[in-house]
């Protein structure tokens, strides 16, 4: 009789398990949004100012900005208006989200790496990030070296922690890795004195920074561990959706607005606390701006 | 999206593919990772387990004693307060809070802090399911007990205890799988257990639902190895004749 309800439970696994492996259907975005009078914005809780929310379902930031101009233009390219819907997503769901089509248009702070180019697509990098140290102004720790058998802290389920590692072993010395479970809990963990240090991407550090209780309190250090262009992610194979995104860019990049978006994000105090992120636009952001691409970060790394 | 289990023998920090799956000296691939993450969720879920049986027995007890009012009201003082905020919040407020309070408690690794959080959330479980245990029995037991000129203590250690503890193994099979399953919690104060090593492998490799595919296995494995150890001692401490011998029914 056990042998019989194992090979049942068995049976049903397999039944189960072996369908996944079928192949998503064909994308045309364009045609869906037409069709559903819908578009579904994927927007991330706190990655900065990139992509937060303001409570009560709404949300904003520098590439919800960004993704809002390319709806606008999605409108025109189809002939009417669509009604803009938001889904919060994760690091973990993000694109298993965009692949099966809840979500059309991601915009948060994903990084373009070779990895994921296999299975979505980005639009034209309009953010490079650059992993960073946050501190106590007052620990006096000014560089990576400085950290060897200290608490470091960082986020579960991001690229900082795979950095942390690489660091160790070029460096051959060891953090004391602790995890957040999302960067607000990380954040907690230097503030609350586990941590002696927060690495992370610098925008997420200087907008956790910014709405701390003493902003002053804390600094961001060091040398750039690591570099990743950040941006809008799509469906792969999609190549109509993908130009109409990646035009806007390009004419707010002609037109100057890029840079004056990105200021009123990252310089100018911003909502719900009227607090400023204060991070200007690093010289590789800009330089990305100059010549629009959408390079995984594999690329950046060989320079 | 493909199916390429030779992603588990990839190395986590280089992406160099390791013959042989096994990574040596520095190199560590993520079957390595996954096998020491399923050993800290063992190390957890047992040592968790341990203090919930042991603290969920006394305080149990302590629910039923006759003429013990205070350390009544300290058993369910206990339950109320464990078993009525959720395992995630008393996690945080003995990993956050409780270190604000009296600064020393900062020194104090977290996976002690989460033992003890599971241990005792599961406790306050286990205590209802060994009062219920002893409750059911017949009045009579207690009485034989102390008309054999027993105290308190040797009632509950030679009649009650014995018999209470026997009916319960069931629902306590249950809550043994459960701490399991709940020590997933522990990723959130930074244990690296298998529901870490399911997000942060999944964020470096791309593939989501394979960690988590092998993850939800291992977990499975583990809940059912407990079943069988239970139910294996379901059957060694069984009493012929006893109402709850063998669960065949009808052994009145």
């Amino acid at each position: 009789m056990n042998r019989h309800l194992i090979s049942l439970a068995a049976a049903t696994a397999c039944a189960v398990l072996f369908p996944l492996t079928a192949s998503a259907q064909a994308t045309d975005t364009l045609a869906k949004v037409k069709a559903s009078n819908t578009i579904t914005m994927g927007v991330r809780d706190s990655s900065g100012a990139l992509s937060y929310t303001l409570g009560e379902g709404k949300y904003t930031g520098y590439h919800v900005e960004i993704c809002q101009r390319i709806i606008a233009n999605v409108e025109k390219a189809i002939g009417h208006k669509v009604e803009t819907k938001y889904q919060s997503v994760t690091s973990q769901n993000r694109i298993p989200l965009v692949q099966n089509g809840t979500v059309d248009i991601e915009c948060g702070s994903t990084t373009n790496n070779a990895t994921r180019q296999k299975d979505v697509a980005f639009a034209v990098t309009t953010y490079v990030e650059e992993v960073r140290i946050a501190v106590k102004a007052n620990s006096g720790i000014t560089g990576i070296a400085q950290l060897a058998n200290k608490n470091v802290a960082t986020t579960t389920g991001t690229t900082s922690v795979q950095t942390l590692r690489k660091n160790e072993r070029a460096n051959g010395i060891d953090f004391k890795e602790i995890y957040g479970k999302d960067h607000a809990d990380s954040f907690l963990l230097l503030e609350s004195g586990r941590a002696d240090a927060f690495v992370m991407d610098g925008s997420i550090l200087a907008g956790n920074i910014a709405t701390a209780k003493t902003p002053t309190d804390f600094r961001i250090v060091g040398e750039v561990l690591s570099v990743e262009p950040i941006a809008i992610m799509m469906r792969k194979d999609d190549p109509a959706f993908k130009k109409v995104a990646d035009d806007t860019i390009r004419e707010l990049q002609k037109s100057g607005e890029l840079a004056k978006i990105y200021d009123r994000w990252f310089l100018f105090p911003i909502p719900p606390k009227n607090t400023r992120v204060g991070l200007p636009a690093s010289e590789t952001t800009k330089a990305t701006w100059a010549n629009l691409n959408d390079k995984p970060m594999e690329d950046y790394a060989k320079k | 999206m493909t199916w390429d289990w030779q992603i588990f023998c990839k190395e986590t920090t280089t992406g160099d593919q390791i013959v042989g799956c096994f990574g040596k000296g520095q190199d560590i691939t993520y079957l390595d990772w996954i096998l020491s993450a399923w050993g800290q969720t063992l190390i957890v879920s047992f040592s968790a387990l341990v203090i919930a049986l042991s603290v969920g027995l006394v305080i149990g007890t302590f629910r039923t004693l006759p003429n013990s009012p205070w350390l009544v009201r300290l058993g369910t003082a206990w339950v109320e307060l464990f078993r009525n905020i959720p395992l995630l919040v008393q996690l945080f407020v003995w990993y956050f809070v409780i270190p604000a309070i009296f600064p020393p408690m900062q020194q104090v690794p977290s996976v002690v802090l989460v033992v003890l959080g599971l241990g005792f959330f599961t406790s306050a479980r286990v205590a209802e399911q060994v009062r219920a245990g002893i409750q059911a029995l017949p009045r009579g037991q207690r009485y034989a007990g102390l008309a054999v000129g027993f105290s308190t203590a040797q009632t509950y250690r030679y009649v009650l205890l014995p018999m209470a503890l026997r009916l319960v193994i069931p629902p306590l099979t249950s809550e043994s799988m459960n701490i399991v399953k709940n020590s997933s919690v522990a990723f959130a104060v930074s244990i690296m257990e298998l529901t870490f090593f399911a997000r942060q492998s999944g964020e470096e490799t791309s593939q989501p639902v394979m960690m988590y595919l092998a993850v939800s296995v291992l977990y499975a494995i583990s809940a059912f190895g407990i079943n069988r150890v239970m139910s294996w001692i379901e059957r060694r401490t069984q009493v012929p004749g006893f109402v709850a011998a063998g669960g065949i029914g009808g052994g009145h």
